[in-house]
């Protein structure tokens, strides 16, 4: 088998990064607003994806605690890039304390400021909640998750409570967050396959073994936990300024995104970066397709009124089934590669001749 | 009698114990291994041995006694330290990670040298004249911001690692899955994994189980070869008696945790008690 070279996957790599740049200025322009709008989330949905997959993949720990970090990353953007005047307006239970309620600040600095909490709010709940393994490990990072949700729920003064942030200024675009998804890839992307990584995925195959390598499970474990609440948190600040209304409800950014982004990465192949991407993709254009079943429909003559939570309905039955009968999803544990394109069509083709 | 050699000492077992509930699968061990030396640890099912490999490196804390590693007390001390600081092992029922091609669970092995921060310490709080101060580096952003520095270091360690993989003759298999390979050479797999670590002792745990005996016979002569090739200090458990009367220099005998013999191969062959624990069990002599 012929291997493709480094030289040649640089380069190839190269022409598909520019390549999705002109298309993406292509769809930007020429799309339409709607279309637009999907392909921005579709970026977004990938940066939770890819570093949900990194905790739940790669290493091989359950958690079910990513979207507490999404929200954490998601309010404290928010609250940086808020209007001042518009922060004046929207607390009116409680004021903002002080210096939230004076600052506002542009939205490269808000997105990394919230990535860096969410990774501290990982820090915390990964440090006690490592100590526990399997099933235990997944209630504890839920039941931090549910905490982190029901805090900001409360916490007038700080996120507004139950009322959420309004007015968001609609930063968003596609340029951030693809740009903020090629980064992800790339961090996490390089993570995986260093020696770091390599220590990862032992761990995830055999904790005892890992252990006699000489690999720090627990030092390991935090290590990608925190790196994947940063991305979590990024995700979650490009999240609230494409949503432009943040709050703390469970179908938010609750237990709910926790279970979507679960979907993705399971959908594409748990621990496969590429696997999560796409995923992602077929998430955000499946649910906007099942949208119509959520809204009234005329079945032949029928009158069906449009019943909420159908889709979701739909997903977890999806859900269940990929489970049960496909569980190593679209790309298994593998990764996209130019080398897996190689093999596939010049070898075919080599083989026909 | 065992003459008292004048060599340095690897490893100091001092009254090892541990309990689990009411049993007592460990019973005061006392014992040693000096440097270069090949010693072999055998007894009947359940008597103990795999136990013993397990407090060593740091998987069970003993109730009580100590684990005297180079003159370092070892005891209770994280398994990876432990690692780190040149114990390296294998397990009785092959653990290799078997997802990963061959050549990453040698690389595996080898991720220790940008992790052994905190063993380093422990030779430095030792013995500060011998080693040098521990200077902590970043390697983890190294890593993912791939510096020259990291990649120069990857470079070594997949060298390293070849080289380790044509020593044990498993070079033709570098990038298959380990998954793949047939049970002698997963064992060797095993076996070049630990070596990775940079161990100065190594613990072999039924290396032979499952093996034919040629590939038991090639297995002595492959051990003999690494022992001296990278000046090991081997302690290894087996149930092949031809096994281990061919290759131990040494033998401790275990039987429901404690020692009932200890002494060179010939003296263990004819030992009254030896036969009686074996014959209770099965007939291995
Ligand atoms: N974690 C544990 N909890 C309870 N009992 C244990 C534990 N580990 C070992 N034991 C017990 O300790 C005793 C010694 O076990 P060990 O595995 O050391 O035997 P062994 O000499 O290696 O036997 P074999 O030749 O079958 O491998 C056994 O009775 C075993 O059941
Ligand atoms: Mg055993």
């Amino acid at each position: 088998m012929k291997r493709v070279s480094v030289k040649m996957n640089f380069i190839l790599t190269t022409i598909l990064v520019i390549g999705s740049g002109f298309f993406l200025l292509f769809a930007n322009n020429s799309f339409g607003d709607y279309w637009s709008r999907i392909i921005t989330l579709i970026a977004i949905y990938a940066i939770m994806a890819v570093s949900y997959t990194l905790v739940n993949g790669v290493t091989g720990i359950f958690s079910l605690g990513h979207a507490g970090f999404i929200a954490v990353g998601a309010y404290t953007a928010a609250l940086l890039t808020l209007p001042i005047h518009q922060k004046a307006m929207s607390f009116f239970i409680q004021p903002l304390i002080w210096p939230l309620n004076s600052i506002q600040m542009g939205f490269l600095p808000a997105t990394i400021i919230g990535g860096i909490v969410a990774a501290f709010f990982a820090f915390i709940v990964g440090y006690p909640s490592l100590r526990l393994t399997g099933d235990y490990f997944a209630i504890a990072t839920l039941a931090f998750a549910e905490i982190i949700r029901i805090v900001i729920q409360n916490s007038y003064s700080i996120t507004n409570g139950a009322l959420g942030l309004k007015g968001i200024p609609s930063y968003t675009t596609i340029w951030w967050s693809w740009g903020w998804l090629l980064v992800t890839i790339v961090v996490i992307g390089s993570l995986k396959f260093s020696s770091y990584g390599r220590a990862l995925r032992a761990l995830s195959e055999d904790t005892v073994a890992a252990r006699a390598m000489g690999i720090n499970v627990f030092r390991h474990q935090l290590m990608a936990f925190v790196v994947s609440g940063f991305f979590a948190g990024i995700g979650g600040a490009l999240y609230a300024h494409w949503l432009t209304t943040i709050d703390p409800r469970p179908t938010s950014l609750g237990i709910m995104l926790t279970f979507y982004v679960l979907i993705m990465i399971v959908l594409g192949g748990l621990g496969s970066i590429s696997g999560a991407v796409l995923g992602a993709i077929f998430f955000a254009i499946a649910a906007q397709w099942l949208r119509i079943v959520e809204s009234p429909m005329n079945l032949f003559g029928l009158k069906i009124p449009g019943i909420p939570g159908m889709s979701m309905l739909i997903f977890a039955t999806v859900f269940i089934l990929i489970m049960l009968f496909w569980r190593r999803g679209i790309m298994g544990k593998r990764e996209l590669s130019w080398q897996l394109f190689y093999n596939f069509f010049l070898k075919e083709a080599g083989d026909r001749n | 009698m065992i003459e008292i050699s004048k060599k340095k000492s690897v490893l100091k077992l001092e009254n090892l114990t541990i309990k689990f509930g009411g049993l007592t699968a460990v019973d005061s061990f006392n014992g040693y291994l000096n440097e270069g030396e090949l010693v072999g640890l055998i007894g009947p099912n359940g008597a103990g041995k795999t136990t013993i490999f397990n407090m060593i490196t740091g998987i069970y804390k003993p109730t009580f006694g100590n684990v005297i590693f180079n003159n370092i007390d070892i005891t209770g001390m994280k398994p990876h330290v432990i690692t780190h600081l040149g114990v390296a092992r294998t397990f009785q029922n092959i653990r290799l990670f078997s997802e990963m091609t061959v050549l990453e669970n040698v690389l595996v092995g080898e991720h220790s040298w940008l992790t052994n921060f905190a063993a380093q310490k422990v030779l430095y709080k030792h013995n500060p004249k011998v080693y040098r101060r521990p200077k902590w580096k970043p390697w983890f952003w190294s890593a993912v911001l791939k510096t020259p520095d990291y990649l120069k270091m990857e470079r070594e360690m997949r060298d390293h690692a070849l080289e380790l993989l044509k020593a044990v003759d498993l070079e033709r298999y570098a990038n298959l899955k380990a998954s793949a390979l047939p049970y002698g050479p997963q064992r060797k797999l095993e076996i070049a994994r630990a070596l990775a670590t940079k161990p100065m002792l190594l613990l072999l745990d039924e290396p032979a189980a499952g093996m034919n005996p040629q590939e038991t016979q090639e297995l002595l002569e492959f051990i003999e070869n690494i022992r001296k090739r990278f000046s090991l200090t081997i302690l290894l458990i087996e149930h092949d008696m031809k096994f281990v009367m061919g290759i131990c220099e040494r033998i401790y005998v275990l039987d429901y945790g404690k020692i009932i013999a200890h002494g060179l191969p010939k003296e263990i062959q004819n030992n009254k008690k030896v036969i009686e624990a074996y014959l209770g069990d099965e007939v291995y002599v």
